[in-house]
């Protein structure tokens, strides 16, 4: 039978992968594609949730998730284009001006 | 009971699917394969959706996400032509920060996997009372704009903010 386990499962899973990819990845625009799983993973909670408890509050959060990633994206993907104006490079490393 | 079988090795198929593709998704050095990946890995996800009585948030996840999201990161990755990743140990983990990494992930799956799966066993109910409503995109319509209006509004302001802070960070300088 097809339980509630199984998709939170699944969802750790997938946010456990997410964050190993923001961990050990060197390249920005991989880097937010590993937080677009993370958020994906959550999505899917949600959905899963919401399909317990038998209301649609959970698809309607997913909703606005997704506008936020879109909105995160676009504004990621900005910043990225102009770091790499300055450094020609994406890796993080190479921007370390601000550390203390 | 072969319909309640068949969701299940549905549901296995499309786990298997979103799990190998998302590691795949970390573990490339291509880019542009890493964005190819993902969208394989969403695909994966509407069809969890499916499963769980959610049609409308399936047909939004690929349109949205596989339509528009990952069509903008694929611009931004044939844009700046960087098809490889500069091979260099972080600086900020130390010489073993990548073995540290990757055990501190497994680590967070494995209490993922082992919290999640200690809840005690609550399968889906198959009412048709309870999976109409929720598959009805009226209802999610009527939620959103009568419940969850103010959250709607507040949403679309984001997204205006957004739109003009990445035409303002992304332009050249004068």
């Amino acid at each position: 039978m097809l339980s509630l386990n199984h998709f939170l499962v699944l969802s750790g899973i997938l946010f456990s992968i997410g964050t190993a990819g923001v961990f050990l990845r060197r390249n920005l625009i991989t880097i937010l594609l590993s937080i677009e799983i993370m958020l994906n993973a959550v999505n899917l909670t949600f959905v899963a949730v919401g399909r317990y408890l038998g209301t649609v509050d959970g698809q309607i959060i997913t909703f606005f998730v997704m506008t936020v990633a879109a909105a995160e994206a676009a504004v990621g993907l900005a910043l990225v284009i102009s770091l790499f104006r300055h450094r020609q490079t994406l890796s993080p490393d190479a921007f370390t001006t601000l550390r203390w | 009971m072969p319909a309640i079988s068949l969701h299940l090795v549905a549901f296995y198929a499309f786990a298997a699917i979103a799990v190998v593709a998302s590691l795949l998704v970390v573990g490339q050095r291509n880019p542009m394969h890493s964005v190819m990946l993902l969208i394989v890995s969403f695909g994966a996800l509407s069809g969890l959706y499916v499963l769980l009585d959610a049609p409308f948030t399936a047909v939004t996840q690929i349109i949205v996400y596989a339509g528009a999201i990952m069509v903008l990161f694929l611009f931004v990755v044939m844009l700046l032509n960087a098809h490889t990743e500069d091979e260099m140990v972080p600086v900020a983990l130390g010489p073993h920060g990548m073995k540290i990494a990757v055990v501190l992930s497994i680590a967070l799956a494995g209490e993922a996997v082992w919290a999640f799966s200690r809840i005690s066993t609550s399968v889906f109910s198959t009412d048709p009372g309870v999976t109409g409503p929720i598959s009805s995109v009226a209802r999610i319509g009527i939620g959103i704009f009568t419940t969850h209006a103010f959250a709607f509004e507040v949403t679309s302001i984001l997204i205006l903010v957004a739109m003009v802070g990445a035409v303002v960070i992304a332009r050249r300088e004068p």
